[in-house]
């Protein structure tokens, strides 16, 4: 017969301590605090030698930094990266759709189009669009072959710099969108799709109910990371003159030759506008994310503020796969 | 065990004669004959690899018939009959035939982003085209039915096993089919969510709905079982009453599988 001892009898007697009154200790991160100081020197010291050079001309900084010129090219400079990202995304979404189609006039247009617009350079393609008008002086829609025409415009009264500009840098995005939507579509298990047809869903129910919805998890943060850049590559309309935040911004130091203090300009309010895009992609993440362990995803803030609020993540996903069993 | 408001007697539901399917050069199905009878419960056994999945999955046309007949009430399964051909129905065809017929899965295949209750009224709204507030009632009596009307608003990842389960067979029922596919309902759930799974479906047979039931559990099979067939290699061994047939096999092949499984 083996005699059983708990724990507690074994622990007690060598300092006269009892199991319940040990403490934990966590390992101290000596080396964390020397790195920290250090960056922190490093950064105060770069800030310092720029504040203080004199070529950056911080009161021109000032001057323009809100100025009306400014404000117009900002405005563009949105709605042309919330336009260009609504034609990508649903444009991408239908050629995801079309790519995984049993159809093989369907899969081979879509390849065909992502071929095109992911294969060539984005600025020769924004170029393209601006001087379209070099290639077709008219835009006609009637019946070919017949004299019956239903509209007729001249290409440069069609296509200001502004619309090549949305259609350059949409047609470029759905290529890409379509990719990350097509990964997203695949990420979702067939069984989902099977029971869904055997609740009688047809396919584009299926895919519009039970199959994007879950996509959509997968989908949001490189899409997150699309608009991100969306924003930034807007600034390359400006060589069509589509009067976006760079193309005004190019506008000035032209004719003021502050090239530098105009850029910092550009890049503040660039900044600004990405840093505000991660909240609703935050916001979608975790929209899309019901009912799964990331669902309970703490907010970046209070991941930066410690790791209490991280274990207590992991705990949550722990716990989630427990039920899920 | 019969239901009380059976149609036409006589008309067999599930009536299959010659099925074949294979995967490009491997067949799976050998020419399946097989019928089932309004109100019954038909257990298919057999190793995996017989093909019994692939033929319960050919019932509600999510596996293609390759050769053969599959009539459910009366009417092909995914194809349209012309003089001697089979002309496969079209997607939104198909979807409409399946709304009759109910089907379990192994891996519950719930919605993962819908609450119990929104995974149970998505069919009948979306589908059917039941109102929603009416959608809403008869789910939370399905869900009561299956003992989960305390889970109503929880999502799948928060349920167990069994939980997951039992509200797939509510799922199902919420279109009200005339025919229930069970593919090993609870060859995925831990030991002892068993029982709850299999209660619910013991109760739903007593209460007169046809059944064919993929399933490794032989008790079940002989305590609701009215037929039980026992297939192999693409083929159907033996079919029969399942206290005869599980007690006492006649074939050498259906003793050797049933003395490794008991």
């Amino acid at each position: 017969m083996v005699e059983l001892k708990t724990s507690r009898d074994t622990a007690a007697p060598a300092h006269g301590l009892t199991a319940d009154d040990l403490v934990v200790v966590p390992v101290r991160n000596h080396g964390r605090w020397v790195a920290a100081a250090a960056s922190l020197a490093a950064l105060v010291g770069l800030v310092g030698s720029l504040a203080g050079n004199d070529n950056l001309r911080w009161d021109i900084v000032g001057q323009y930094l809100f100025a009306d010129l400014i404000f117009d090219g900002l405005f563009t400079t949105l709605w042309l990266t919330a336009a260009a990202m609504v034609l990508g995304l649903a444009l991408g979404t239908l050629i995801a759709v079309m790519r995984l189609s049993s159809s093989p006039v369907l899969y081979g247009l879509a390849t065909f189009f992502v071929w095109i617009f992911r294969g060539t350079p984005l600025l020769v393609q924004i170029i393209f669009w601006g001087y379209a008008a070099a290639l077709y002086k008219y835009v006609m829609i009637g019946i070919p072959f017949t004299d019956i025409t239903f509209f007729r415009a001249e290409t440069n009264s069609l296509l200001t710099p502004a619309v090549a500009a949305l259609l350059a840098l949409g047609l470029n995005e759905a290529a890409y969108a379509s990719e990350i939507v097509r990964a997203g579509i695949q990420s979702v298990d067939t069984g989902q799709t099977e029971a869904a047809h055997s609740l009688g869903m047809r396919p584009a129910l299926t895919m519009r109910r039970i199959v994007l919805p879950q996509a959509m998890r997968v989908i949001t943060p490189p899409m997150g990371n699309e608009t991100i850049n969306m924003l930034k590559m807007t600034a390359l309309v400006s060589v069509i003159s589509a009067h976006d935040l760079m193309s005004n911004i190019q506008d000035v130091y032209a004719q003021n030759y502050q090239v530098i203090p105009m850029l910092v300009v550009a890049s503040l309010w660039y900044l600004a506008l990405v840093t505000l895009l991660g909240i609703p992609q935050a916001w979608l993440e975790r929209r899309y994310g019901r009912g799964t362990a990331q669902a309970q995803q703490v907010s970046p803030l209070q991941r930066l503020l410690g790791g209490t609020a991280r274990t207590a993540r992991v705990g949550n996903r722990v716990m989630n796969k427990e039920a899920g069993r | 065990m019969s239901a009380p408001t059976e149609h036409v007697e006589g008309v067999p539901l599930v009536h299959a004669e010659g099925v074949r399917k294979h995967y490009g050069r491997l067949e799976v199905l050998k020419g399946i004959d097989l019928t089932v009878r309004r109100g019954s419960v038909c257990c298919l056994l057999g190793p995996s690899g017989s093909g019994k999945s692939t033929f319960l999955r050919c019932i509600n046309h999510l596996e293609k018939v390759d050769g053969g007949r599959l009539t459910v009430d009366g009417e092909l399964v995914g194809y349209r009959q012309h003089g001697g051909k089979l002309h496969e129905l079209r997607e939104r065809e198909v979807a409409e035939r399946r709304r009759d017929i109910g089907m379990v899965f192994q891996r519950f295949n719930l919605f993962p982003h819908m609450t119990a209750l929104d995974n149970v009224i998505e069919a009948p709204v979306r589908v059917a085209g039941v109102a929603r507030a009416q959608a809403r009632e008869e789910a939370v009596q399905l869900l009561e039915r299956v003992g989960l009307a305390d889970r109503a608003g929880h999502y799948p990842s928060e349920l167990s096993g069994g939980q997951q389960q039992r509200v797939a067979i509510a799922r199902a029922l919420a279109m009200k089919p005339k025919l229930m596919l069970f593919d090993e309902p609870t060859s995925a759930l831990d030991p002892e969510l068993v029982g709850d799974v299999l209660d619910v479906m013991r109760q739903l047979a007593d209460e007169g709905m046809t059944m064919v039931v993929v399933t490794h559990e032989i008790g079940f099979a002989r305590e609701v079982g009215d037929t039980a067939v026992f297939m192999d290699e693409g083929v159907i061994v033996e079919a029969g009453d399942p206290r005869q047939l599980l007690v006492n096999p006649e074939q050498e092949r259906t003793r050797a599988f049933l003395s490794k499984v008991l």
